[in-house]
């Protein structure tokens, strides 16, 4: 559905960040993007929204195809229509409105107002807290409710994929797993291509069907979450277990330090 | 006694035609966080477009009204697609200057166009004045008042309900966010710059209707920074009563203090209250708080 090929991306005209990435996320899926800080994860996501240009930042080569058309270079609002959403790291909801308001903006790029209701219902339906709280003023939500808040606007949109930037940022375990439960239901349900960046390996590949490693801006490990699962560096550098498959332990300070093997 | 409810509806004329024109400041303020410093030319182009269609072709004084709402509207539009646009990710203290520059540009122009003397409208309203119980207001005052708080309340339904009206929120809460929503922030600027040029325009007719018109209208500008500034840069309802508060200030230190001192206190009190409240209350009154999870 969506595929980039080799693409570059410059902050500033100078700072090179994607060094030639290439990744594929075919309908219907979720595919996960992880990597450490400063992988160049968020940037990939923003190449793909058009969100760069904000920023200063540039697809300088490679290019961008979603259900077989080029979208590199057009504007934000226009990716947004033709279906790609992206829900931006750190929540980013609008403080001073409410929270129906909040959802009311993510359906702004929506021509069919009457179903627009309906789609309140539905984000409510998925999330049942918010409802509670939907003339509450978005800035006063507790950081869970916010992240909802942040996808149920993705929903608004109807979009037919959703790109989602580490929503496990700074939530509790056990909301980071009730998200990411819902994110689940959300694939199955309406059928959301999802592609899902984070540092929470663990947690994204629990839903994910397929995974890509990120470095230094290029991608150095992909495939199906099993084979990455069973991937000895991958458990060691990004699930923390160690060879053995055993959660690894701090207290034998002189353990190996194992090298990743594809440097 | 009659003469202060004589001063305190004249106030509160004037303060809701304020409220009107400090609606632009602070719709260009929240969307952009730029200071508008030629919404008072903004009001004089509504002015003297009403004033020309009324006076030298002899077009119904309401036509003549919806025919300079629109050319403020187009007006609106272009200046921010050939002078706002071009300074997109510019830094905000530029963007105050061009405003600055477009200022001077504009009242140049208009001199060119209009020459320096005052224009009077047409008598359009009656002047047999309306009595109401012990006090005289002439029919210019009641329908000035009365257009100023319709447009009050359209423009605050507006941004409470419309889709467009919350986008503009959206983008004044955080521009990125809303561009990731499909919201395009060109598209936003532009209809801030149109509902500021619109409400300046119908300022400067009512205005240009009770006093005439000439460039001097334009330091309603100045008079009405305060009113923005004393209900919050970047609130509406603030904006609203700011300016009906200035409005009844102004009339009341104009009709007692003035004799006193012999005159100008009018034009100097917005200013010293401005200058109290802000020592008490640095965002204004109703300036919005910046919301901090902790």
């Amino acid at each position: 559905m969506l595929q980039l090929n080799n693409i570059e991306v410059m902050y500033d005209r100078v700072i090179l960040v994607l060094k030639g990435l290439s990744l594929k996320v075919p309908q219907g899926r979720i595919v996960a993007l992880l990597g450490s800080n400063g992988a160049g994860k968020t940037t990939t996501l923003k190449a793909i929204s058009g969100l760069l240009t904000a920023e200063d930042g540039e697809v300088t080569d490679g290019s961008i195809v979603f259900k077989g058309e080029e979208i590199h270079g057009m504007e934000a609002d226009k990716i947004v229509r033709k279906g790609i959403f992206q829900v931006m790291e750190g929540r980013r909801v609008f403080e001073h409105l409410t929270v129906e308001e909040n959802l009311l903006a993510g359906a702004f790029t929506r021509r069919d107002r009457a179903v627009v209701k309906g789609d309140l219902q539905l984000v409510y339906e998925y999330f049942p807290k918010l409802k509670q709280l939907r003339h509450r003023t978005a800035g006063y939500l507790s950081g869970g409710e916010q992240q909802m808040l942040a996808i149920g606007r993705g929903l608004m949109a109807r979009p037919e994929m959703m790109l989602l930037d580490e929503p496990s940022l700074g939530l509790a375990p056990l909301l980071v797993q009730e998200i990411f439960e819902i994110i689940e239901q959300i694939n199955r349900n309406e059928g959301t291509t999802i592609l899902l960046v984070e540092q929470n390996a663990n947690i994204a590949l629990s839903i994910a069907h397929y995974g890509y490693i990120m470095e230094n801006g290029r991608i150095v490990l992909e495939g199906t979450v099993d084979k990455l699962k069973r991937n000895e560096d991958v458990q060691e550098f990004y699930l923390g277990l160690s060879e053995l498959g055993q959660r690894k332990s701090y207290r034998e300070v002189k353990h190996y330090k194992r090298r990743k093997r594809w440097l | 006694m009659t003469f202060f409810l004589q001063l305190v509806v004249t106030g509160l004329v004037v303060g809701a035609v304020y409220a009107m024109v400090a609606l632009g400041f602070v719709l260009i303020y929240k969307s952009s966080d730029v200071i508008n410093f030629a919404q008072g030319e903004l009001l004089l182009v509504g002015a003297y477009t009403c004033w020309t269609l009324v006076a030298v072709y002899h077009v119904p004084f309401l036509l003549a009204m919806a025919v300079s709402i629109c050319v403020s509207l187009f007006l609106g539009i272009a200046i921010e697609r050939m002078v706002l646009r071009s300074f997109i990710n510019e830094p905000v203290i530029s963007v105050i200057m061009a405003t600055l520059g477009l200022s001077s540009a504009m009242r140049g122009i208009l001199q060119v166009i209009w020459s320096t003397d005052t224009k009077t409208f047409p008598e359009i309203f009656p002047s047999a004045p309306v009595i109401i119980g012990p006090i005289a207001v002439s029919r210019v005052y009641l329908y000035s008042l009365f257009i100023s708080l319709a447009m009050l309340v359209i423009f605050s339904l507006f941004f409470k309900y419309s889709n467009m009206g919350i986008a503009m929120r959206a983008t004044a809460d955080d521009q990125q966010a809303a561009l990731s929503m499909g919201i395009s922030v060109k598209v936003i600027f532009a209809a801030t710059w149109a509902i500021a040029a619109v409400v300046a325009g119908i300022g400067g007719i009512l205005l240009g209707n009770i006093n005439g018109v000439n460039p001097s209208l334009s330091h309603i500008g100045l008079t009405v920074l305060p009113v923005a500034i004393l209900g919050g840069l970047d609130s509406i309802p603030g904006a609203i009563l700011g300016g009906l508060f200035i409005g009844v200030l102004e009339s009341l230190s104009g009709g007692y203090l003035d004799p006193l001192l012999g005159g100008g206190v009018k034009e100097v009190a917005p200013f010293v209250v401005l200058v109290l409240i802000l020592m008490i209350r640095p965002y204004g009154l109703f300036g919005q708080e910046i919301i901090e999870r902790v």
